[in-house]
């Protein structure tokens, strides 16, 4: 029995050493990658409010995350006295749990997948991600504060409301692919030689309004909305226990920004990988690297103390490095034809993950961008929003790509030919999706009053 | 060995997390079971290899249900709903359903071990690689081979639908 029981693991070992080594790395990484996004996010705060920002720690505040990690680390743990503790205990863990869980799905590179090649790929990620509501919905209740369950029904009530109209997106740019996982679809985008999100215009803008609205990300905040209710669902968690909601909401951004690339922006092909005469594109992520190293060479004289040039000099020398390990599998093969069958998987890994991951870093700055241009929502305008204009409108949607799809098979069309059939079919949405705001707006002037707001409207 | 660690693994959970859930007083433990319960079938159909309803009953019943549950619970006054009878008094009726349920499944059991083949089915596994596609399979099976009563849920579901919102709907009438 016992001697069964090793093999049998031994065998499991064997088997899934790889993605059980990833699924580590991954669950020791994103921290520190969170934390960074984090700064990014205050210096670009800083940036389009007029000021610097983080600077303190290290030069141009680089080492800000790790201050921030250890206070919050350090920071006494308060639980409410009336609080369920079970359950305030296990809310933010289910929250990170689904976020860390449906990265598992995801493919960074052709190669680099944890669940490698699974049938429901993206359905997997989507779900499973969709999960986290539950420590936002239960860390509220068991907090036991009226701002806290405030939140918690504010964010179940707007998830509930625009998982539709994303999936409902979703299912529009899947119609093109046939398939779920997310290797056939990317790999579908790459036979096309064109990115979904311009067949699917209107199912790219659906689910970036969708997606911004299920990480709970301004200007759909309400959940947190701290001139309300505080801080929302959140109110009550302090030091580790915040840190991890924090984790949770990042790990969504990452989640929903990676989707967003499989589906819509082609994944980790380079922008026009099948059009050879820019083949010079490949140069790019190298040369990016270059003058990013370069910058921090020139700003080397402007830091305060030795340290910190000496600092820069090393970001300096990583930036280089990288280029380097980028430049690598594109310029050997120039140099010596014979090493390109040895060098392509190298090719395909590097750069498809630096193109993934750059995709991702738009993405999330759209996310930013967005967050410091709109003021927040109300709650009633936020609920409006979903149901009367998203909701009709990605299913209108989907109708019109589908009988797009039929006529594109009709004429035999592909790749950039089926343009001619998806762009009518998008003015088309987009004539709906006029047609539905006269239709509110019409609804507003005969009511003759505001909306009326309900009562966790705040 | 591994299938079966994990089969006994979720079974366990699903049937631990469904006894609690009924006899949990708080309605909020209830309903954290009843999630358990249904992510520990979802597991059973993982390991099953249907790839495809295990994400349908995570998306279906846990992301959708049981968040609309945990919501009207949450809108609920709970206070006052502790101190009102939480329990139908149907014990009697229950217990007879129950048994009868049981003598059933006993039967089923005792017949299959006494007549192979005659009761639960034997089945043999199929080589993983050998499998199709689970969701295409789904669909093969929905779009083509049960079209009619597929359709026919659906209007049925459609019908539920129109009818709630039409119900929801009377309340503020406009004037």
């Amino acid at each position: 029995m016992m001697n069964a029981f090793l093999q049998a693991t031994i065998d499991f070992l064997k088997l899934y050493w790889a993605p059980l080594l990833c699924g580590l790395a991954i669950v020791a990484i994103l921290p520190l990658v969170v934390g960074y996004i984090v700064l990014v996010e205050r210096k670009i705060m800083a940036d389009m409010q007029a000021r610097l920002g983080p600077m303190r720690v290290g030069p141009h505040g680089l080492l800000q995350p790790i201050a921030d990690a250890v206070k919050l680390l350090i920071k006494e743990d308060i639980i409410p006295e009336n609080a369920d503790k079970l359950v305030f205990w296990l809310a933010p863990v289910l929250s990170v749990g689904a976020g860390l869980l449906s990265l598992a799905g995801l493919a960074i590179g052709p190669a680099f997948q944890i669940a490698q090649d699974i049938n429901i790929g993206i359905l997997f990620v989507v779900g499973i991600s969709a999960l986290g509501i539950f420590g936002i919905v239960l860390g509220g209740w068991a907090s036991n504060s009226h701002y806290s369950l405030m939140g918690a029904l504010r964010s179940s009530a707007q998830l509930v409301s625009y998982e539709t109209a994303a999936g409902m997106a979703l299912v529009s740019a899947l119609l093109f692919t046939g398939s779920l996982n997310i290797k056939s679809i990317v790999e579908a985008q790459s036979k096309e030689g064109i990115w979904f999100v311009l067949l699917a215009p209107v199912a790219f803008f659906t689910y970036l309004v969708a997606s911004i609205a299920e990480t709970n990300r301004a200007p759909f905040d309400l959940p947190e909305a701290e001139s309300e209710l505080v801080a929302g669902y959140m109110t009550e968690f302090s030091g580790f226990r915040w840190s991890l909601y924090f984790l949770a909401e990042y790990t969504n951004m990452i989640v929903v920004a990676s989707v967003a690339t499989t589906l819509f922006l082609g994944g980790w092909l380079r922008p026009f990988a099948s059009v050879p005469w820019l083949n010079f594109l490949d140069f790019l992520p190298a040369l990016l690297m270059v003058a990013v190293g370069a910058y921090c060479v020139v700003r080397v004289p402007k830091q305060p103390t030795r340290v910190q040039q000496m600092f820069m000099v090393a970001v300096a020398s990583l930036c280089v490095v990288v280029a380097l390990v980028l430049a690598a599998p594109v310029v050997l093969p120039i140099i010596k034809p014979s090493l390109r069958a040895a060098v392509a998987p190298f090719y395909a890994g590097i750069h498809g993950g630096f193109w993934f991951i750059f995709k991702v870093s738009l993405y999330i700055y759209f996310f930013m961008w967005l967050r410091f241009t709109i003021p927040r929502y109300r709650f009633d305008q936020l609920m409006r929003l979903g149901w009367h204009f998203l909701i009709p409108l990605s299913i209108i949607n989907v109708l019109l790509v589908g009988v797009a799809l039929i006529a594109g098979s009709y004429f035999d069309l592909h790749g950039w030919g089926l343009l001619l059939v998806t762009t009518p079919a998008a003015v088309l949405a987009l004539v709906a999706a006029l047609l539905i705001l006269g239709a509110e707006k019409q609804r507003d002037a005969r009511q003759n009053q505001p909306a009326a707001s309900d009562f966790y409207a705040g | 060995m591994l299938d079966k660690v994990l089969f006994y693994f979720f079974a366990g959970i699903a049937v631990a997390s469904a006894a609690l859930m009924v006899t949990r007083r708080n309605v909020v433990h209830g309903a954290i079971f009843l999630i358990t319960a249904l992510l520990a079938t979802a597991g059973i159909f993982l390991q099953l290899r249907a790839e495809f309803l295990f994400i349908v009953q995570i998306i279906l019943y846990v992301g959708g249900i049981m968040v609309l549950f945990v919501f009207v619970i949450m809108l609920v006054n709970l206070d006052v709903a502790l101190q009102q009878i939480q329990f139908a008094r149907q014990k009697w009726v229950a217990l007879l359903v129950s048994l009868a349920l049981s003598a059933q499944v006993a039967l089923m059991f005792w017949s299959s071990g006494k007549m192979p083949g005659q009761g639960l089915p034997v089945l043999t596994a199929a080589a993983a690689e050998r499998l199709p596609p689970n969701s295409e399979t789904v669909a093969h099976s929905l779009f083509e081979s049960y079209l009619l009563p597929f359709e026919i849920a659906s209007v049925l579901l459609l019908v539920a639908m129109i009818g709630a919102v039409v119900m929801a709907k009377k309340k503020d009438v406009t004037p």
